[in-house]
């Protein structure tokens, strides 16, 4: 399985999340420039976190209008898994990708630190190998992770099971219902506030982020075997 | 048509304009002396920011040249953005420390961001990839809502800049003194990682060579920055706002990957940033250094604003530009470069053999002056000292310790005093993880990376106790390097070098040359003797406000390289049932300690003794024990004695306790802050190895109690429940900030 | 030639954090005359000319950029500048 980490000026977090992909899961994975016209070839696509264009109109405002924006749609049109970590889920949000938008923390501050997710859904490509209800921990480090949608929206996200995760305990940014992550109807498009390529090794403090791609890569290979 | 309005060469000296840039009478006759004629106002101007203190250290030469500066493994000594350092396998560390006083004093946002901007580019102008960033910061008492407001803002702004370009902020410091209420101190420090094939210089070299300006437009902020940073802080400084830049941490981080791009390129031949004094200092001093000069065509400088003077792009402070020198012919490949990055790069000048810095502007030559009569040849002034008064009255005293009746409100007392208390307030506002490389987040002794691909770590630390530099320079500034490697050590590093940060206030007065002489006599000993030389730093004067000044804080940032990561160990107890060890003597020391302030709302008396000797033992003891792998946790025993530290250690752990055994004098066993002390756990099946490695006294051990005891000659002293004493000691910046 | 004004405010239905902290911040100055602070941005275009009305093409640019409807209100007004 191919992985791309899409690189938009200002994205800070690509490193991270190919290294973790390549060092971890020891599959394949390329940097792909924000112009790119193509994103054939790639099994799995990444939005890493940063400050695409200093995210100084609203995040992921500027990024969503990007070349390889289109290729990103239908790459989700298609089927692929597309991940969007921190300001990848705002580019995905700003996309429209997925439903709902990003206000502004609401201590205000930017807020860095390890914090307490609950799987709420197992039964996704992104989280199979997490048990159901099971408590991880995996850092944030964001200032406008507020997620926020209509009654109507949220009704939808319920009803479909949409929400991957939510805060456990306390809630770092004040978002809506304590959501951390939701995927679209289909199931292949996640966005995330906290970062799970930032929990891929012990040595860094702790590794619960690990099973996210992991589940990404065994649901890919059970598909290709049965295919192939 | 601003144009019209600068006064003539004659103007400028019967109407004594140079005196308003900062200048001198003398100043200003040298200048005329190496002109051999008048100079005109843009070359007075280049004059007036390139021989201020903050370019040209013209007042601190004569005391920086004590330290040492030199060893085995300094590529790269002070001169350059910043010092070198060899790691080993082709690869080294770079670092310096900046402050942003000023600046952050008017605007505080901005002050601290642009302060961050600066550093990164100093570090990344060697061709390093910058890799940590750490800080040092001094505000007044936080009950007043002006400090608060400084303190919100500044801690705002730096996490604004570092969590934009992507590099963790992992470590730093932060005292709360009266001293600094005017004049915040805001010190920041960039780490970066180089390859030694790839480390560039900031030089001209080769007549003919294409000079070019990248990075943003120039507009007229931060025009007498430098000069600005020279000169005392009064109630009008705030009119002065508009020297004041504003940060694009996105242009910057654009800039970074285009010029770490640009380092692997043979068409470079020198690369600055354009910092303090912007364009003018990047210019003369590449030039200089090279022993060449440069001619630039200043209408091609990308301008912002519209109707620019000479004098007002020469002095533009604007952030996120560099100066590049290319080899001719190459220019192409560099536009194409920065052009990925959406970035300019423009052709403006080249290198030429006369050593003249030669400005064009509108086709007239404006300014033609010996680049190094501005960036050698400023004046240096060797200021008179005198023993301050106060210090001869401190060293009279007696030691004194402070009457506790209740050990157990004495250390919770302690754990919310602000300069104790926990700064997870702050540092959850800094993004510490990105880049996922941290080992030890902010919070223990000294932050660590790893070195990705090796086995090897980085550990970083920031250190400056102000009291005790008020009391005694000279015993300050030793116990500020030994602290900052105590913390290395700790962390399971070996001290590299340093670079300082010196703060001070108005060198003019004696009394305050003295304090800086001093300290710099206190610092290079201890350098020496714990092999750590100096390789860059900086120095910021005239910290004061209205006449007062600020306590002298010559900050130290101070590298350490972990051999292998396995050795990395923090503060923390890990386990209950590990031995609890003290390595070094206990002394009634109170003078400028926490419980001291405290308990007079004022410091006094002596600063706690060090003996290098004993510390430099003690250092390589514990490294050895940590490197055997013997050590569970160490912690630096400082701010508020063995006390504080035995509950720092607790905090973080759930359930976790300790019970500890002393003798003698209970406040003094407590609450002393004697140097050279280290708290150190170990595991019971390592007592005995341990113990033939060092001469530590076994004090106690970790409990699964969740509770702190502390008998002193065999009774219970002390006693309190870890969790109650963490949210004390967590709680308190916060509940400041609420007031 | 025309300067635009551009004006994003978040809905009334959501919660405007950096609002609220200006008017207790207001409220602790004494001034409790203020009942609600809303926060928004502010921009200004210059618009050289245009094939379509303005109008249509400003609207247009807050709803696919200036604006995310999902949470922000906008209003803009036009001015026309003489060319000096």
């Amino acid at each position: 399985m191919k992985f791309a980490v899409i690189v938009f000026p200002g994205s800070n977090c690509d490193i991270d999340m190919y290294h973790a992909v390549k060092d971890e899961l020891g599959c394949e994975v390329e940097y792909v420039w924000h112009d790119a016209g193509s994103l054939e070839g790639f099994d799995g696509i990444l939005l890493p976190g940063g400050f695409s264009y200093g995210d100084y109109l609203r995040s992921g405002a500027i990024a969503r209008f990007s070349n390889v924006m289109k290729e990103v749609v239908k790459a989700a049109e298609a089927g692929k898994p597309v991940l969007g970590v921190c300001n990848g889920f705002q580019i995905l949000l700003e996309a429209g990708l997925l439903p709902g938008a990003m206000r502004r923390n609401e201590s205000l501050k930017f807020i860095c630190r390890p914090v307490e997710l609950k799987v709420e859904n197992n039964g996704t490509l992104f989280s199979a190998e997490y048990n159901e209800g099971e408590v991880i921990t995996i850092p944030v480090a964001h200032g406008e992770g507020n997620y926020y949608c209509d009654d109507e929206t949220l009704a939808r996200l319920k009803g479909n099971n949409q929400i991957v995760f939510t805060y456990h305990g306390e809630n770092p940014n004040g978002s809506l219902e304590n959501i951390a992550g939701i995927t679209n109807e289909k199931g292949n498009v996640l966005g995330m506030m906290p970062h799970p390529e930032r929990a891929v090794d012990e040595l860094l403090g702790g590794a619960d982020g690990l099973k996210l791609f992991q589940s990404i890569v065994k649901q890919w290979r059970e598909a290709h075997v049965v295919n192939a | 048509m601003s144009l019209m309005l600068e006064p003539s060469p004659e103007q400028l000296k019967s109407q004594k304009v140079y005196k308003e840039m900062g200048l001198s009478d003398e100043e200003f006759a040298m200048v005329e002396k190496i002109l051999g004629r008048l100079p005109n106002y843009t070359e007075i101007g280049l004059f007036s920011v390139m021989w201020s203190e903050h370019c040209s250290y013209k007042n601190s030469k004569p005391v920086l040249k004590k330290f040492p500066t030199t060893g085995d493994k300094v590529l790269q000594g002070p001169g350059e953005g910043a010092g070198i350092v060899d790691i080993g396998d082709e690869q080294a560390v770079v670092f310096k420390i900046e402050s942003h006083n000023h600046p952050s004093a008017i605007e505080p946002y901005q002050g601290a961001a642009t302060g961050v901007g600066g550093i990164i580019r100093d570090v990344f102008s060697m061709g390093a990839r910058p890799v940590a960033l750490l800080n040092s910061l001094r505000f007044g008492e936080l009950d007043t809502p002006r400090v608060r407001y400084l303190f919100e803002e500044v801690v705002a702004g730096i996490a604004g800049y570092g969590n934009c370009i992507g590099i963790p902020t992992v470590g730093g410091e932060i005292q709360f003194d009266a001293s600094y209420e005017g004049n915040p101190l805001v010190n920041a420090m960039c780490v970066g990682l180089i390859d030694h094939k790839d480390i560039k210089k900031g030089q001209a070299h080769g007549v003919g060579n294409t000079v070019m300006y990248v990075g943003a437009k120039t507009g007229r902020d931060g025009i007498h920055g430098a000069t600005f940073a020279s000169e005392e802080l009064t109630d009008q400084s705030e009119e002065n706002r508009p020297a004041v830049q504003v940060g694009d941490p996105f242009m910057e981080k654009l800039l970074l990957e285009a010029c770490l791009e640009l380092v692997q390129s043979d068409a470079l031949v020198g690369i600055q940033d354009m910092g303090a004094a912007g364009l003018t200092s990047s210019s003369a001093e590449m030039a200089s250094k090279a022993g060449s000069g440069i001619e630039m065509n200043l209408d091609l400088v990308p301008q912002r604003e519209k109707g620019m003077t000479a004098y007002e792009m020469m002095l533009s402070e604007s952030q996120e530009r560099m100066l590049i020198v290319v080899k001719k012919g190459r220019e192409q490949e560099i536009v194409d470069l920065f052009s990925k990055y959406d970035l300019e790069a423009v052709s403006i000048g080249h290198v030429t053999d006369d050593k003249q810095l030669r400005l064009i502007h509108q086709s007239e030559v404006v300014a033609d002056v010996p680049a190094d009569a501005l960036a050698e040849e400023a004046p240096v002034y060797h200021k008179p000292s005198a023993e301050p008064a106060y210090y001869r009255e401190f060293q009279t005293m007696e030691n004194d310790i402070p009457a506790v009746e209740n050990y157990k409100e004495t250390l919770m007392s302690l754990l919310q005093q602000p300069t104790i208390a926990s700064k997870e307030w702050v540092y959850n506002q800094y993004d510490y993880m990105v880049r996922t490389n941290t080992v030890v987040a902010p919070g223990s002794d000294a932050a660590v990376i790893r070195i990705r691909g090796t086995r090897k770590g980085l550990a970083m630390t920031t250190d400056c106790n102000s009291r005790y530099m008020y009391l005694d320079p000279e015993t300050g500034g030793k116990i500020a390097v030994a602290e900052a490697a105590r913390n290395i050590i700790c962390s399971g590093g070996e001290p590299l070098a340093i670079t300082d940060n010196l703060n001070f206030g108005n060198p003019e007065k004696p009394e305050i040359f003295w304090q800086i002489e001093k300290s710099a006599d206190g610092i290079s000993e201890a350098c020496k003797t714990l092999n750590t030389p100096v390789i860059g730093g900086n120095v910021s004067l005239y910290n004061e406000t209205n006449g007062t000044a600020i306590y002298p804080t010559p900050v130290i940032g101070m590298v350490g390289l972990v051999q292998d990561i396995d050795d990395v160990t923090t503060q923390s107890f890990k386990e209950a049932g590990d031995l609890i060890y003290l390595l070094g003597e206990t002394k009634p020391e109170f003078g400028g300690s926490e419980l001291q302030k405290l308990t007079y709302k004022k410091i006094f008396g002596k600063a706690p003794e060090l003996d290098l000797a004993t510390e430099a033992e003690y250092q390589e003891k514990v490294l050895a024990a940590i490197r055997s792998g013997l050590v569970a946790s160490a912690h630096d025993i400082a701010e508020g004695g063995l006390a504080v530290a035995v509950a720092e250690s607790l905090f973080g752990k759930t359930q976790l306790g300790a019970d500890i055994h002393l003798t003698g004098e209970a406040t003094t066993q407590l609450f002393s802050e004697s140097q050279s002390r280290f708290l150190i756990s170990v595991k019971k099946e390592n007592q005995h190895e341990f113990e033939k490695l060092t001469n530590a006294v076994l004090i106690g051990e970790v409990t699964a109690g969740n509770k702190l005891q502390a008998f002193v000659n065999n009774e219970l002293v002390l006693e309190e429940q870890t969790d109650v004493l963490e949210k004390a000691w967590k709680g308190a910046i916060p509940t400041c900030l609420l007031k | 030639m025309y300067k635009v004004k551009v004006f994003v405010t978040l809905r009334e239905s959501v919660l405007d954090p950096q609002g609220t902290a200006v008017k207790d911040s207001l409220h602790s100055l004494n001034y409790s005359e203020v009942s609600d602070v809303r926060i928004g941005k502010y921009m200004e275009l210059s618009i050289e000319k245009s094939e379509r009305p303005v109008e249509e093409v400003v609207k247009e640019m807050c709803e696919r950029l200036l604006a995310n409807v999902v949470i922000e209100d906008y209003r803009f007004e036009i001015e026309e500048a003489v060319a000096q």
